[in-house]
C-alpha cells in the first residue's frame, strides 16, 4: 500500500513539475529598467508604475499577448549610466527566450546601450528619447526611438512658437533661450534649434545648467539680461521645477516658458505651487488624458489588487508614459507572432515586430487610447514612425491641452537624420541596410 | 554695472544657504573631530519630515499651526536620530581614529537616504511657511532694469545670521559650549575631567540637525523638498575646505565667497567656454585658497611636537 502511495506521490509530483516547465515555457520576459530612488525618482515612480499596471492588465484582462504571459522584473537604475548597464547585462538573458526587448528610459543609457544591443540581438525601444539619429533603421537596427525624438521635439517647439507669433516667418528676429541639463538628453535637442535658427532667423542661446539642475541663479539672472521672447526647457527630474521658481524669481512670465516633453508633468510643476501657473510644455502625443484603457487598469489591475501605485496616480502624464511605452513593447510582440506564432519570442523576432509594427485608428481604439495617441507606422527605413506633438498648459491644478496636433517639419529633420547615422555608421564600420530589400 | 552687482549679490544670497548646510558640518567637526558626511542627508530627512508634517496637520489646521507642527515634528526626529546615531553609531567607536569615525558616517549617509525616502516618500514636494517670493527690484534709478534681489535668499539670509548668532553664543558663552570644545580637542582628556562624551554628542548631533532643518526649509521653498537637495548639500565642501573645519566665521566667509565666486563665473567666465561651470569651479576657488592657506581661511593652525 505504502508502495502504491509513494508511486501516485511521485506521478503527481512529476506532473505538477511538468505543467510549471510547461507554463515556463509559454511565458514572454520583459525586463524593466526603473529609477523609484535617487534624484530622479519622483519621475521614475509613476512611470514605471505605469509600465508595470500594462503588463499586469495584459495577463490579467487577456491571459497575456495571445494566451503567452507576460512576466517581468524591475531592476533599479537610479537612472545612472553605469547601474542601468549592470542591469542590461543582468536581465538580458532572463526568461525561456532571454529579454524581449529593453526601455532603458533614459537618454544617458541608451547611449551605452546602442553599440550592446545589436550584439545581443534584443531591440531597444526609447518613447521619446534617446539617440535622435536612431530613428534610421537603415543604420541603427535594433534602435526604436518611438512617438518622437528629441529632435522632433525641437521641431515641433519651434512650430508651436512659430503659430504664437503669426506664423514661423515671423520667428524672425526673436530672441529663443534653451535652458537645458548638461547631458545627453538636455544636449539632445542643439542642432535642430540652431539649424532652424539659421532657416528662420531667430536668435538662439543655449545655457547649460548642470545636473542635478537645482542651482539655476546664474542662468536666470542671464536670461533676465537677455530678455528673450521665448525660454525653451530642457530639463529633467528637480531641475524643472526649480527653472519654474528661478522663472518667477526673475519676473520671466511663465506662458512664455516651454518646457519638453519630459520638462511637463505633475513633479514638474507641483512642487513650484502657484509660481508654475500658466507654464506651458509639450506634449509625447499624450497628456494626463483618462481613455478607455485606465478603466480597465482600474478594474482588472487595482480591482484585483495588483496596481503597482495608488488608483489616483492612474492617469497622470508619467504613468500615462510608462503605459503607452509597455503597450508599445506588447504590440512589437504582438505584430512580430504574426510572422512568427503565438510563442515566446527571441528579441530577434520582436525586433522584427517592432519593425512592422502599426497603430491604425481602429487599432488604437481597440487598444484603449484613442485620445492619447495618433496612428503610427515603423518601417525599416522610419524607426520613430510619427512626428507629431501637442501643447500643454498648467492652470494651477490641471494640465490642460491647448493646442491641435502640431507636425515636426521633416523636410528639416530628414536629411540631419541621414547625415548623423550616416557619421555614425562610418565610424562603427556599420554597413546600413537597404531597406527597399529588407524583410 | 548693474547686472555685476545683481550677480555679485545673487551668489552672496546664495552663498549664504551653503553657510548654513557647512555650519552643521562645522558643529559636529568642531566638538567631535568628525567630518560628517551624513549632514546632507540629515538635511533631506529633516526636510521630508517637515513637510510631510506640515501637509498631514494641514488638512486640519490652520497654516501657522501646521508650519509649527511640522517644525516640532521635524526637530523630535532630528533629536532621536541624534540620539541613535549616538547609541549605536558614535558611543562604539571612541577613542577611534577619525577616518572610522568618518567612513561610519559615511554608511550613516546612506541609511539616512533610503530610510528616510521609505518613510516620508521620494517625490518632490513643495515647501510653504509663508515666505514671501515675488521679485524685488530695486536701484531702478541707478541702473537700467533696476537690481534684482530674491526675496527667499534674503529672508534665508536673516535666519542664517541669527542662528549663527545663537550658535557663536552658544559655543563661547555657555558651560556646554566649553564642554562640547573640550571633547573636541582631546576625547580622553576630557572623559578624564568628567565631562559625559556620550551627552556632549547628542547635544551635538542635535543642533547640527537643528541646522540641516533650517537648511532644508530655507533651500526647499526655492526648489522644493527632494532628494537631490543632498547633493546640493555637498556644495558645503568646498566651502569648508576655504573657511576651514573648526570656524563657524570660517563657514559663512566661506560660503559667501563660494556663491559670490560661482555665480560670477558661471556668468561671466562660462559663456566662453560653454558654460556649467559653477559646480567645478566652487572646488577651484577652494583650491586657490588651500594652495595659500592650507588649513583654510579660518582654520586652526595646529602645531604637534613630534
Amino acid at each position: 500500500m505504502r508502495v502504491v502511495s509513494t508511486l501516485v506521490m511521485a506521478a503527481l509530483m512529476s506532473l505538477t513539475v511538468m505543467s510549471a516547465t510547461a507554463s515556463a515555457q509559454n511565458e514572454q520576459f520583459i525586463p524593466i529598467l526603473s529609477y523609484r530612488t535617487g534624484p530622479y525618482a519622483a519621475n521614475g515612480v509613476p512611470f514605471a508604475n505605469g509600465f508595470v499596471d500594462y503588463l499586469q492588465l495584459v495577463n490579467a484582462r487577456d491571459g497575456g499577448v495571445n494566451g503567452v504571459k507576460i512576466t517581468f522584473e524591475e531592476c533599479e537604475t537610479s537612472y545612472a549610466t553605469d547601474r542601468g548597464v549592470e542591469c542590461y547585462e543582468r536581465l538580458k538573458g532572463k526568461g525561456p527566450t532571454g529579454a524581449s526587448m529593453f526601455h532603458p528610459v533614459s537618454t544617458g543609457i541608451t547611449f551605452a546601450l546602442t553599440e550592446k544591443v545589436p550584439v545581443d540581438k534584443i531591440p531597444l525601444l526609447t518613447v521619446g528619447y534617446g539617440r535622435s539619429d536612431t530613428r534610421d533603421g537603415a543604420a541603427f537596427r535594433w534602435n526604436f526611438p518611438l512617438i518622437s525624438t528629441h529632435w522632433t521635439a525641437a521641431a515641433v517647439a519651434v512650430e508651436y512658437l512659430g503659430q504664437q507669433v503669426g506664423g514661423k516667418q515671423n520667428l524672425k528676429g526673436k530672441k529663443i533661450v534653451l535652458v537645458y541639463l548638461d547631458a545627453p538628453a538636455g544636449k539632445e535637442p542643439i542642432p535642430v534649434f540652431e539649424k532652424l535658427a539659421q532657416s528662420l532667423g531667430y536668435e538662439f542661446t543655449g545655457i547649460p545648467v548642470t545636473a542635478p539642475g537645482l542651482e539655476q541663479k546664474a542662468q536666470w539672472l542671464k536670461i533676465r539680461q537677455m530678455r528673450p521672447d521665448y525660454v525653451v526647457l530642457w530639463g529633467y527630474g528637480g531641475m524643472n521645477p526649480a527653472a519654474i521658481q528661478e522663472a518667477a524669481a526673475v519676473g520671466f512670465p511663465r506662458d512664455k516658458l516651454i518646457g519638453y516633453a519630459w520638462s511637463g508633468a505633475e513633479p514638474d510643476v507641483i512642487p513650484a505651487g502657484d509660481l508654475a501657473k500658466n507654464y506651458k510644455s509639450l506634449m509625447l502625443q499624450h497628456g494626463a488624458e483618462h481613455d478607455q484603457v485606465h478603466d480597465d487598469i482600474l478594474k482588472h489591475v487595482y480591482g484585483k489588487g495588483l496596481g503597482r501605485g495608488s488608483e489616483g496616480g492612474v492617469g497622470q502624464v508619467l504613468y500615462n508614459r510608462g503605459m503607452l511605452s509597455a503597450m508599445l513593447g506588447v504590440e512589437a510582440i504582438r505584430t512580430a507572432q504574426t510572422k512568427y506564432g503565438n510563442k515566446p519570442l527571441t528579441g530577434e523576432q520582436v525586433r522584427w515586430g517592432a519593425e512592422h509594427m502599426e497603430l491604425t485608428a481602429a487599432r488604437l481604439k481597440e487598444l484603449g487610447v484613442p485620445t492619447m495617441m495618433r496612428p503610427l507606422k515603423v518601417t525599416c527605413a522610419d524607426h520613430e514612425g510619427a512626428r507629431l506633438g501637442r501643447v500643454q498648459q498648467w492652470d494651477g491644478a490641471h494640465w490642460k491641452v491647448i493646442s491641435d496636433w502640431i507636425e515636426a517639419d521633416d523636410a528639416v529633420l530628414q536629411p540631419m537624420v541621414k547625415e548623423s547615422a550616416a557619421a555614425y555608421a562610418g565610424s562603427k564600420g556599420i554597413a546600413p541596410v537597404d531597406c527597399s530589400k529588407a524583410d | 554695472m548693474g547686472f555685476f552687482i545683481e550677480v555679485l549679490i545673487g551668489g552672496l544670497l546664495s552663498g549664504v544657504l551653503y553657510s548654513l548646510v557647512a555650519l552643521g558640518f562645522v558643529v559636529i567637526f568642531k566638538a567631535s573631530g568628525v567630518l560628517n558626511f551624513a549632514q546632507g542627508s540629515m538635511v533631506l530627512l529633516a526636510g521630508l519630515a517637515f513637510v510631510r508634517a506640515q501637509a498631514f496637520l494641514g488638512e486640519t489646521f490652520p497654516f501657522w499651526i501646521s508650519v509649527a507642527g511640522g517644525l516640532a515634528f521635524a526637530v523630535a526626529i532630528m533629536v532621536i536620530v541624534a540620539w541613535l546615531v549616538e547609541k549605536f553609531v558614535l558611543t562604539r567607536l571612541i577613542n577611534q581614529s577619525s577616518l572610522s569615525l568618518f567612513m561610519a558616517t559615511i554608511g550613516l549617509a546612506f541609511v539616512i537616504d533610503e530610510l528616510s525616502q521609505i518613510a516620508f516618500g521620494s517625490e518632490v514636494y513643495a515647501v510653504k511657511i509663508g515666505i514671501p517670493r515675488e521679485p524685488i527690484i530695486v536701484l531702478t534709478g541707478l541702473f537700467d532694469g533696476g537690481v534684482l534681489l530674491n526675496s527667499v535668499d534674503l529672508w534665508a539670509a536673516i535666519i542664517a545670521a541669527c542662528l549663527v548668532l545663537i550658535l557663536v553664543v552658544f559655543f563661547q558663552k555657555t558651560g556646554t559650549g566649553l564642554a562640547l570644545r573640550a571633547v573636541a580637542d582631546d576625547h580622553a582628556a576630557a572623559q578624564s575631567v568628567g565631562i559625559p562624551i556620550p551627552w556632549t554628542w547628542l547635544i551635538i548631533w542635535s543642533v547640527a540637525g537643528l541646522i540641516a532643518l533650517a537648511a532644508a526649509v530655507l533651500w526647499g521653498t526655492k526648489v522644493g523638498i527632494q532628494y537631490s537637495i543632498v547633493f546640493l548639500a555637498m556644495k558645503a565642501l568646498p566651502v569648508l575646505i576655504l573657511g576651514g573645519f573648526t570656524s563657524i566665521p570660517g563657514a559663512i566667509v566661506g560660503g559667501l565667497l563660494i556663491g559670490a565666486g560661482e555665480k560670477l563665473a558661471e556668468v561671466f567666465i562660462g559663456s566662453m567656454i560653454g558654460g556649467g561651470i559653477e559646480y567645478w569651479f566652487a572646488y577651484v576657488v577652494a583650491l586657490i585658497f588651500l594652495m595659500i592657506w592650507p588649513q583654510g581661511l579660518f582654520g586652526e593652525r595646529l602645531i604637534e611636537r613630534i
